[in-house]
Formats: structure tokens, sequence, C-alpha cells
């Protein structure tokens, strides 16, 4: 396990070509694609989706899926050893060795069915012929080193224990146990919470530069890139549209690709905007939901864990409100009440002045019609044996609404979400992500709601997606007059869309205000420890945080 | 855990006594037990003996107490036809069974299992389709063809295999082991596609998880990659089906008891139905049932060793 020597660069991509499966979009997945990563140095590889970054980075590990996609012209040269051209059994002797890999989701990301420490371990049993003794010791010695706590304790439970930041600990351990001179990260910090992600960027960071492992960082996030880039490399259809120092690529983009993807981040700092005085379409008082807290014999007893603790929002017509929070803050189980998706335990929520928490399935089912939701995932959210247009007319044709009307309004929606009418015979599979949260909001719509709940539903698009359906939603707000709740974790977006901001923690409203007050003066410690970690501040206006 | 295996002990109580009073009010509906045990020649007054030496007069309801309240004491009452006890009929004729339902399910799965991942493995190419062709013959070949199949192969024309009988392990063992492989090949087949079938199913899926990818990048083999990674992450429907097939098992080799002319418990069933001797058909169908409650007790506490996410 030596070190890599010398000052060339531990990876060297030259010319690179993947083909795609015949009957693609493209010939080439990647093409003509050239850089290097130094030694201790930082390279980040941004793009949006189908920009080849992430078919770039699984070519160096010959990870890419089999019988789809081949590398078919270039090299790849670690240490100066072409990768494309080694055995099968040489490759699996790199991996983990020289070089290792991080991935998006570390919970998915880890065997659920094995303990953390043997996950590491697992590693060191493939490529080294140490004791038993001898790896544990090892084990332990990096899992204090990516400052996991309690290693001896943590050795021997499940992923599923771990919070999501202690889980890309785990794995990026299982990377750097061996040393490798090249670690790559695929999108690594995107499923995080933002003060997890700027704990892991800061380890990533440690690791460069305490043991000089050249690190290929894949993100779709400029405000990551401005954090941890040493050098950046932007991709756009399978081809490298610029790359140089990132201090240059943010002072000076050349290209106007790179100048939108830099644009198109979010600013932290909100415009001005005037209150709202519409009529309030949802008032929750007192809000709370527990779970646990069955007996043995299946009764209901004291909740173990309250999800949501005496939640009081107010959402009026034309006005949106923001709620923001990391994972488990509650957010997403408030939704889930106000649309009775999940009983809450106590408390009220009012629709129009009436108090639906409590009513039966069948008293609600008027208000079913009032309060309409858009989910995270517009790749799961919509039925993919059903067409469009059957997704969109269901809701209406429920409350008794006739075929053809249906019909009429689900064509009058398409071209209101910028789709054209004749989306309704296809199927979702059919088309991009922006499009599929379009076809969503377009199905919430044809209920005809008073509020609009968006739970995340732009938290899995690319940056540029992720404006346009912002303006969307911004957009069909105004017209129908509809009072938006908009639950996210992402503060720029936050900022940019919200008039007002209720911040969860733990199940807790600790500060809500006006978007442009609560983010020039936040009150609370935690909306404060928020803002400080929102990577990349000085991306856009800066607003003083700190 | 101990808490669960309470729970679920405790709850099969009423499990049974549904069985119990089903069992019980089916077999005094089809048909009058008096005239039938008293036979085609027997007159009416013969008849009224009978039924006043069985107790087939009293209440039905006093029957269906006092016949409960022989079982709680462990007394599945006797044949009508021998006077034996129910239950030394069923000790005597559950070792064949477990014998075969064992050489069965533990031959099914050696076999199903590397089958299945192979063909989840190698999904879409020729393997994966012999594997399943295999399983679709396998299910839909009927046992008594395969079985008289087998035995004019192996037995009349090779002279192999013992044609029929059965020897017990513990007299003969060589016997036992000559004896047992036509029946275990026989049963073996539905099982063995049924459980080929769901792990490659199962396999298949956990194959796109993310910790394959990353068991991979790890530099992992391809062997360990599919035994230790993915097939433990399958092993619960897995594991399901091959406690499901056990039960089978016990409960249903009627037909491979018949043609091998095995003394088992299918056997016994099978006799006491056409004799309508009632006290052996209502213990083993309750034995049936308390074997399949403790069977999927087993299975859930399956769970909990095979994935730790699973906590009850």
């Amino acid at each position: 396990m030596t070190t890599h020597q010398g000052d060339g660069p531990v990876l060297s991509i030259r010319d690179l070509a993947v083909a795609l499966p015949a009957g693609a979009d493209r010939r080439y997945a990647v093409e003509g694609v050239s850089f290097d990563v130094g030694p201790g140095e930082i390279v980040c590889v941004v793009g949006e989706s189908g920009s080849g970054k992430s078919v770039t980075a699984f070519s160096v590990m010959g990870l890419l899926a089999k019988g789809e996609l081949h590398a078919e012209r270039g090299q790849i040269l670690l240490e100066g050893e072409d990768v494309l051209k080694a055995t099968p059994e040489r490759l699996r002797d790199l991996r983990g060795t020289r070089m290792a890999m991080i991935f998006q989701e570390p919970a998915t990301a880890l065997n659920p069915v094995m303990t953390i420490g043997d996950q590491i371990d697992e590693v060191l049993q493939i490529h080294t012929k140490l004791s038993p003794a001898e790896r544990r010791e090892k084990v332990i010695a990096i899992m204090e080193a990516m400052h996991l706590p309690d290693p001896q304790a943590l050795y021997d439970r499940y992923p599923h224990q771990l919070s999501g930041g202690q889980r890309q600990r785990v794995m990026i351990a299982a990377a750097m146990v061996l040393d490798p001179v090249i670690l790559i990260a695929d999108e690594p910090t995107t499923a995080l919470d933002v003060t997890t992600q700027a704990q892991i960027l800061q380890l990533i960071k440690e690791m460069q530069e305490r043991r000089r492992t050249g690190v290929l960082f894949i993100t779709h996030d400029f405000g990551v890139v401005a954090e941890i880039a040493d050098k950046v490399v932007v991709m756009r259809y399978g081809k490298v549209v610029e790359q140089g120092p990132a201090a240059e690529i943010f002072a000076n983009p050349k290209v106007a690709y790179t100048r939108m993807l830099i644009a198109s981040v979010p600013s932290l700092e909100p415009p001005t905007r005037t209150a709202a005085s519409g009529e309030v379409a949802v008032r929750t008082r007192d809000l709370v939901k527990g779970y646990g807290g069955k007996s043995w014999l299946g009764r209901a007893t004291q909740p173990s864990v309250l999800a949501a603790k005496d939640v009081n929002l107010v959402v009026r017509r034309g006005e949106t409100l923001g709620v923001v929070g990391e994972s488990g803050s509650g957010k997403s189980t408030v939704a889930r009440c106000i649309v009775r998706l999940v009983d809450p335990t106590s408390g009220a929520i009012e629709i129009a002045g009436v108090d639906i928490a409590g009513l039966s399935t069948r008293a609600l089912t008027p208000y079913r019609r009032r309060v309409q939701m858009v989910f995270q995932d517009p790749y799961r959210s919509l039925n993919p044996r059903r067409t469009v247009g059957a997704s969109v007319m269901e809701g209406p044709m429920n409350f008794g609404l006739p075929r053809e009307e249906a019909l009429a309004r689900a064509r009058r929606l398409m071209s209101l979400v910028g789709l054209s009418p004749d989306a309704l015979d296809r199927y979702p599979h059919q088309f991009s992500g922006g499009q599929r949260q379009r076809i969503a909001i377009a199905r919430a719509l044809a209920m005809e709601p008073d509020v609009l709940i968006a739970d995340e539903a732009v938290s899995a698009l690319d940056v540029s997606v992720q404006k346009q359906v912002l303006e969307l939603l911004d957009q069909v707000k105004r017209e129908f007059d509809l009072a938006l709740l908009f639950i996210t974790h992402d503060l720029r977006v936050a900022a940019q869309i919200c008039d007002r901001i209720a911040v969860m923690r733990r199940g807790e409203v600790v500060e809500e205000g006006p978007t442009r007050e609560l983010f020039l003066d936040p009150k609370h410690e935690y909306t404060r420890t928020l803002l400080a970690a929102a990577p990349g501040r000085h991306l856009g206006p800066a607003v003083a945080a700190e | 855990m101990p808490l669960l295996v309470l729970q679920r002990l405790v709850s099969t109580i009423p499990v049974l006594l549904v069985v119990a009073v089903i069992v019980f009010l089916m077999l005094r509906i089809s048909g009058d037990p008096a005239a039938i045990l008293a036979g085609d020649t027997a007159t009416s007054a013969q008849i009224e003996a009978v039924r006043q030496a069985f107790g087939f007069d009293r209440p039905i309801w006093e029957q269906f107490l006092g016949w409960i309240v022989q079982v709680l004491q462990g007394d599945l009452g006797e044949s009508l036809f021998t006077g034996l006890p129910v239950t030394t009929l069923i000790a005597q004729r559950i070792e064949p069974t477990l014998m075969l339902a064992l050489t069965t399910i533990v031959f099914s799965v050696l076999v199903a299992v590397p089958l299945g991942v192979l063909a989840a493995w190698r999904s879409g190419t020729w393997i994966d389709r012999a594997v399943m062709v295999f399983a679709v013959l396998g299910f839909s070949v009927p046992v008594f063809v395969l079985g008289y199949g087998f035995m004019y192969v192996f037995s009349i024309e090779l002279r192999l295999l013992p044609v029929q009988g059965y020897t017990s392990p513990f007299v003969d063992p060589v016997a036992f082991a000559q004896g047992i492989i036509l029946p275990t090949l026989t049963l073996s087949c539905i099982y063995i596609a049924l459980i080929a079938r769901i792990t490659r199913a199962s396999v298949l899926e956990t194959l796109n998880e993310d910790y394959i990818r990353t068991a991979r990048a790890k530099g992992q083999v391809e062997r360990t990659v599919l035994f230790r990674h993915a097939l433990r992450n399958a092993a619960v429907p897995i594991v399901t089906v091959i406690g499901l097939g056990v039960a089978l098992l016990i409960g249903g080799v009627v037909v491979t008891e018949s043609v091998f002319n095995i003394p088992g418990l299918g056997r016994l069933v099978v006799d006491a139905i056409t004799r309508r001797d009632y006290p052996i058909i209502q213990g083993l169908i309750l034995f049936f049932a308390l074997i399949y409650v403790v069977l999927n007790l087993i299975i859930d506490l399956a769970y909990t060793l095979l994935d730790p996410r699973i906590r009850y």
C-alpha cells in the first residue's frame, strides 16, 4: 500500500468515448472527454442529468452496466496504467486498493443485512492477508479517522441504525481503508441534509489534505462546487464544454452553459414581497402526530415518537408558506396530516373554516378535493401503467365530472403547464423528470383545489428545470389564487419562492416569519446554523448569515 | 423475541379452536356416523345400538365438549375400527412422512437456490430460459406421472432402485437411502420449480440494488457478490416459500405415498376418510393445523435472523 509517487496526475482520462446501445437518442454517452486529477486535488465534474458525468465516473471503476455501455475509444490512466485494457481480475485488484468510490444514497449503498464493521472489513478480506485481529484494528482505526462516534460499538450495528451522515462516513471509511490514490464521489452529499452535507464535504477535504488523495467529485450543484473544488470540469450532452481552475470558472465562465448553470443556483437573498391578505385557506392548531406506542396486544398507548408537536400554521389564498427543515424535522408529516394521508394524533386542521382532523373517511370526501399534493419523485408518483390522461382525469371523474368535461379540463391544463394536449395519450416513462412534475401539477390542479402542497416537488430536478417548475408553481398560484404550502430542505429555493417561512426541527416550528426578515435577521440558533451550512454561500448576492 | 414466541403461541389457541369446530361439524353434517359404522346390512336396532355405544345420541355440543376436553388432555380418541389411540397411530406413521419431507426439502433447496441465483445472474440468456422451462415443466407434470415414470426407468428397466416400500433409516440406512431416492425425486420436481422461480425473481430484484454496486466497487468477486450480498437480501421470500413447502409436504404427500406405497400420514388420512374413521380424521386435521401454525412461527423467527431491520 504505497502512496502515489511523484507529481504526475493519479488519474488521467484521455479522449474517452463510451458508446450507447443502438437506438439511443445519441451515439455516445460521453465523447472526447479528457481531464486529469492530480494527487491531493479535488476535481468537480458538474453537469445536469444526461451530461455523462456519472458514466465517466463509472468508466474509471469499470462498473458500467454490462452489455449496455462500453468504452469504445480513449484511455483511462490510473497512475499510468490503462484501466480500460485491464483484465476483470486486475480491475478487481485495483478497486478498493488504488481507486475507490462512494455513492449518492448511503442508505441504499450499504448492505442492510451486514454490520457496519463487516462491510468495511470486507475490503480488507478481499485485498489483504491480515489476521482477523489486525483487520479489526484497522477497521476501528479508519472509523475513528472518519470521526464516527464510538467505533467499537458501531462496528456491530446495522446501517438502518445509523444517521444518513454516519452512513456516508461508513462508505468513505470502506473506500479509504486501503488508502487509494483516487476517491470517486458520485453526488455523495445530494441525499444529505445541509448541515450533514457541510460536515461530509469537510471530511472529504480533510482526506485530500491529510492523505493526498485525488478526488473526482461528481455533482450537479454549483453551490457544492464552490465549497470544495480545486478544478472544475463542466459537462453537457456527453462532452466537456469547459474546464479550468475553480476560481477562474466562477470568476470568468467562458461558455454560456456554464454561466447559465451558475446563474440558476437560486440566490440566498430573498426578493422583497408584500404580505398576502387573502382569506385563510388552511390553518393547523396544535397539530400533533405521534408514532409507535402499541402494546403487545395491538392497542394504542402513549406514542413514543412525536413527528410533529403543537404545529400552528396558517396559509392564506395567494400566499406561499415555506416549511423548511432537515430530514426528520416533521415537515412532510405536517403535509401528510393536512391531506389526511395520515391521521393526526391530536389538534385541529381547518380547511375553509371546518376542522377536518377528526372527520370520518366519508365526511372527509368533499374536503379531499380542496387540498392537493405534488410529490418529490415524479418517477414514482405517477402510475407507470396508466396514461397521463387517465391519471389527470381520474380525480375529477371520481367527484362526478362527466368524462368529456374531464377530458376538456385535462387538455386545458396540459397547455397551462406547458405540455401539448396529446401528452394525455402517452405514458409517464415517455417524459423527462421536469415534464413529469408538470404532469403532477396538472393532476393536482384538475381537482380545482384551494390548497396546493408541494412536498420537495423540485428537489429531484436539475437546476435549470427546477427554475422552470418553480416559475410554473408561482404562476398557477397567482392564476388560481391558491394557498401554496411549499415543503423543502433547500433554503435557496425557499428564499426565492416563499412569502413566509416556518423552520421546523424535531417536529417543532422553531421560527416563523416573512422570508426576507427571516433570512436577513434569523432569530433562532437553528435557523442560523441552517443558513451557515448552505453550500456556496457567496454564490449570488451574499447574505450575512454569520 | 421470547415475548413474540409467547404471543404467537397464545394466538394459536383460537386458530386451533376454529379448526376443531369446523372439522367436527363438517364430519357430522356429511352423514350419520352410526349408520356407516354399523354397515350396509345393519337393522335400525343395530344402528341405534351403535349410536348409543359411541355416544352419537347425545346433543352435538355435548359430544364436541367431550372431545375438546379429551384433546386438551392430549388424547385424540381411538380409531373406530382398530381401537388404537389416534396419537399412537400418528406416532407410528409420522416417521416416513417426516423423513420424506426432510429429504425432499433439503434436496429441493440444494438444487433450486443455486439454479435460481444462476438464472437471475444470467437473466435473459439461454441459461435463464432453460431454468425457467424446467421450472414450468416441474410445475405442470402431475406427481403420479413423474412417480410412475421414474419407477419405470430406474426400478423396472435399469433395476437400480427398489420399486416401492419404506425402510426406517434407524433399521437399515442403506435400504432407507435406496427406497427414499425415487419418492424424493418425484416430490422435489414441483418444489424445485417453485423455489427456483421465487429465488430468481427475488435475487434479480436485489441485483439492481445499490449495495451490489458497492460490493463490486470494493473489488469483490462475482460469486461472493451473488451469494453473500444478493442472496441474503433476497432470502425473506425464499424462506417463506420453503417454510410453506415443508408444511404442505407434511400434510400433502398423499399421492406420492400411495404411488410408492409408503406408510406415512398421507396414507393414514386417505384410509381414514374412506372408512369414515372420525377420530383419526379430526385428530389428523388438528395435528396438521398445529404444524402449520408452528411452521409459520418458525418462518417469522427466521425473518428476524435474516434481516436485522425486521423486529416484532
